[in-house]
């Protein structure tokens, strides 16, 4: 049964917060248990034709020709969609918004850079037709070279992934490779640490597997316009991508969905709905384009892996006095929405807690893999997981509680946070308590007794005056130093540092002051990162 | 393609269609009568969203052939209620919070009913195992493990 404390912060309650903490009805329940909920696939539609695609099946590769001839001769095959066929074949998803370059096609042009990448579509009668003429499809690959590692693509000589990003890392600002955060100085606070921790976590990929596959359904509609069915998740990405890829005012689209069949994120991009609508456009008829089970595992966007080394300094009273980190965000072949998630993870760093010394690099990597996206609080899930394992772990060695030694380094109200931010609303220690209340986990009273509320601010909201302009940081084995100006896509990439392991060197003097990047005229804001709370 | 004929009643109405060899019930059910109830989720007998019931024994319809129920009774969820009356599955599942996005509950109530039909006081355990062959990937089953033992238990008092 729900339990809803009110008195944790009561004096910051003024209202009677009467909706939580009881049962309310989903309004769509009613359908979900009649079987009456429509999902996009529940619409019938006479003269229904089936779009399939013909898939790479290497992870990069040229392709020297493509031979349909044998596809077009079957009976039912209603429309082979090439390439050149798609009035705008290029795109980001985050070009929305004015974030990326566009780098992705609809159709693969010219070469491959993921197994299950889509190349040909046929539209034909029936899914079994479509499936014959796809296998009937002969197209002549030149295999290339691939990197599946994100560190071997950052490394020299590593092949190129992505033609929009020469350095297989994503451009941030169009200047920078990687998202960067410097508070303090980490190399002071290693000195004077009593115990240093140094660790590697990585992430799998990890499917959604949704029980609805991804699919849409387009049909021409009575004014000029196409009506689209559609799992997305996304509605206005799905809309306004197909609009770019088909050079269509999206006035000429009417979207329906918000019904979906389990999405947790593999339903944000914009899989199936352009390819629908291009193949009705080029029939006249309804299409429907719906991935089956193999291809939603295969081809549809995971969320992506991730690498984390971690280094703390902590002292033998249980203060962190620095954390170091290192990310390498495995985007897949496309950027898709993963230079968001490394936002997003940048500004969650250095996880819940007031530390004077803080340092990260964070990546956005290509690879020959299939591009990732969203996933439940994508960005922040696997670095969390690296910073509370790093968390148990320093509480093991320096003989701590965990819990306590969490409460100890908690945010509290008027903390300076690593982003320059002064930490407000805070509620980790009341969590942390709850949790311990809750499984019997023995804390001591002077723990039970701390609050978010008291003890914040003083000396643990001093600004480093030295930090913005600094970035002594520790280079990257095999990255491109970082804040050296991006190239422009068509020249080669910067020379890397020389291959070393991903130790760092000893702290440099300190270069000539840069503008931080908070100094920057064009600031990039993602709300998830600004917003205020009542106080 | 041949077709051909196919009777059989459908929520206690007659139905006769035409198939083409090789057709499946989920497809003759969705796309000929057009009772989209039954979902497709992977076409291979793996996670359930077809499931049907053929003389009141489940059946995954992705992998039952369609000229196989010549003459036979099959129940999907759109005839679960009894008119504007719900079943006390569909009470029980509503109840329970037993759906978030509502894609395995038709497949997840066909089973449940099976289960009912034949054994009116199941253990948890029996709950489990008649819901093992249905993918639910928002709930985490235990709301509808729960919605389907509730049920069961108010069946047995109203009757």
């Amino acid at each position: 049964m729900l339990e809803f404390r009110k008195e944790i912060f009561a004096d910051e309650r003024d209202d009677n917060l009467n909706e939580i903490g009881q049962p309310t009805q989903r309004q769509d329940m009613l359908g979900h248990v009649t079987g009456r909920t429509r999902f996009f696939d529940d619409h019938a539609f006479e003269g229904l034709l089936h779009l399939k695609v013909v898939r790479s099946p290497h992870h990069h590769a040229r392709i020297r020709g493509i031979d349909t001839s044998a596809a077009e001769r079957i009976a039912g095959v209603r429309r082979i969609i090439r390439a050149a066929d798609v009035p705008h074949n290029l795109n980001t998803l985050l070009s929305l918004i004015g974030f990326g370059r566009d780098d992705e096609p609809a159709l693969a042009e010219d070469t491959v850079r993921y197994v299950g990448e889509p190349i040909v579509a046929i539209v034909a009668d029936s899914e079994a037709t479509a499936y014959e003429a796809v296998n009937a499809v002969r197209v002549d690959y030149e295999v290339l070279p691939h990197v599946l590692d994100v560190e071997e693509a950052l490394a020299p000589g590593a092949p190129q992934v992505n033609p929009a990003y020469p350095g297989n890392a994503f451009e941030y600002h169009d200047l920078y490779n990687h998202q960067k955060l410097r508070f303090g100085d980490v190399e002071k606070g290693f000195a004077q640490a009593d115990y240093v921790l140094d660790e590697r976590y990585q992430m799998s990929p990890i499917e959604h597997a949704p029980t609805e596959t991804n699919g849409s359904i387009a049909a021409p509609e009575t004014n000029d316009r196409f009506v689209v069915h559609t799992s997305t998740q996304a509605l206005f990405f799905s809309l306004g991508t197909s609009a770019k890829l088909l050079d269509l005012p999206s006035n000429r689209l009417h979207f329906i969905g918000g019904t979906v069949g389990g999405g947790f994120g593999g339903k944000v991009d914009t899989l199936t709905e352009p390819l629908s609508i291009l193949g009705a456009m080029l029939t006249g008829a309804p299409v429907r384009y719906v991935l089956n089970r193999e291809e939603e595992m295969q081809a549809g966007p995971p969320r992506g892996a991730e690498r984390w080394y971690v280094k703390d300094g902590v002292m033998n009273d249980g203060r962190i006095v620095a954390r170091q980190l290192r990310g390498y965000f495995d985007a897949g072949a496309y950027t898709r929405l993963s230079s968001y998630a490394v936002h997003k993870c940048t500004a969650h760093i250095p996880g819940p807690y007031t530390i004077p010394n803080v340092s990260s690099d964070v990546f956005c990597v290509f690879t020959h893999r299939t591009p990732a996206t969203a996933m439940r609080g994508f960005g922040v899930t696997g670095v969390d997981f690296a910073l509370e394992c790093q968390m148990d772990k320093l509480a093991r060695a320096i003989g701590m509680d965990a819990i306590e030694f969490r409460i100890l380094n908690a945010y509290r109200d008027g903390d300076m946070k690593a982003h320059r931010r002064e930490a407000k609303n805070c509620a980790l220690i009341e969590c942390c308590q709850v949790a311990a209340e809750k499984a019997n986990w023995p804390i001591r009273d002077e723990f039970k007794q701390m609050s978010s509320m008291t003890g914040g601010g003083g000396e643990r909201a001093i600004m480093p005056v030295n930090a913005p302009a600094r970035y002594d940081a520790p280079q990257p084995a095999a990255a491109q130093p970082p804040l050296q100006p991006a190239v422009a896509p068509s020249a080669p990439p910067p020379q890397p540092a020389p291959a070393a392991q991903p130790a760092p060197p000893p702290a440099q003097p300190a270069p000539p002051p840069q503008p931080a990047q908070t100094d920057q005229k064009r600031t990039y804001r993602f709300s998830s990162v600004v917003g205020t709370r009542r106080r | 393609m041949t077709k051909t004929p196919l009777q059989f009643r459908l929520n206690g109405a007659e139905k006769a269609v035409f198939t083409e060899g090789g057709q499946n019930l989920l497809d003759v059910l969705r796309r000929e009568v057009g009772d989209f109830a039954p979902k497709y989720g992977c076409g291979q007998g793996a996670c359930g969203v077809c499931t049907v019931l053929v003389d009141g024994e489940p059946r995954l319809s992705c992998l039952t052939l369609a000229e196989t129920v010549q003459g036979q009774a099959v129940e999907t969820t759109s005839g679960l209620a009894d008119g504007p009356e719900l079943h006390v599955l569909q009470t029980a599942f509503m109840e329970h919070f037993a759906a978030q996005c509502g894609f395995c509950t038709p497949g997840m109530l066909m089973a449940a009913k099976a289960l009912l039909d034949t054994n009116p006081t199941p253990s948890r355990d029996d709950v489990v195992e008649a819901i093992s062959g249905n993918i639910c990937r928002c709930t985490g089953y235990e709301p509808i493990i729960d919605a389907i033992l509730d049920a069961a238990h108010n069946r047995r008092r109203s009757a």
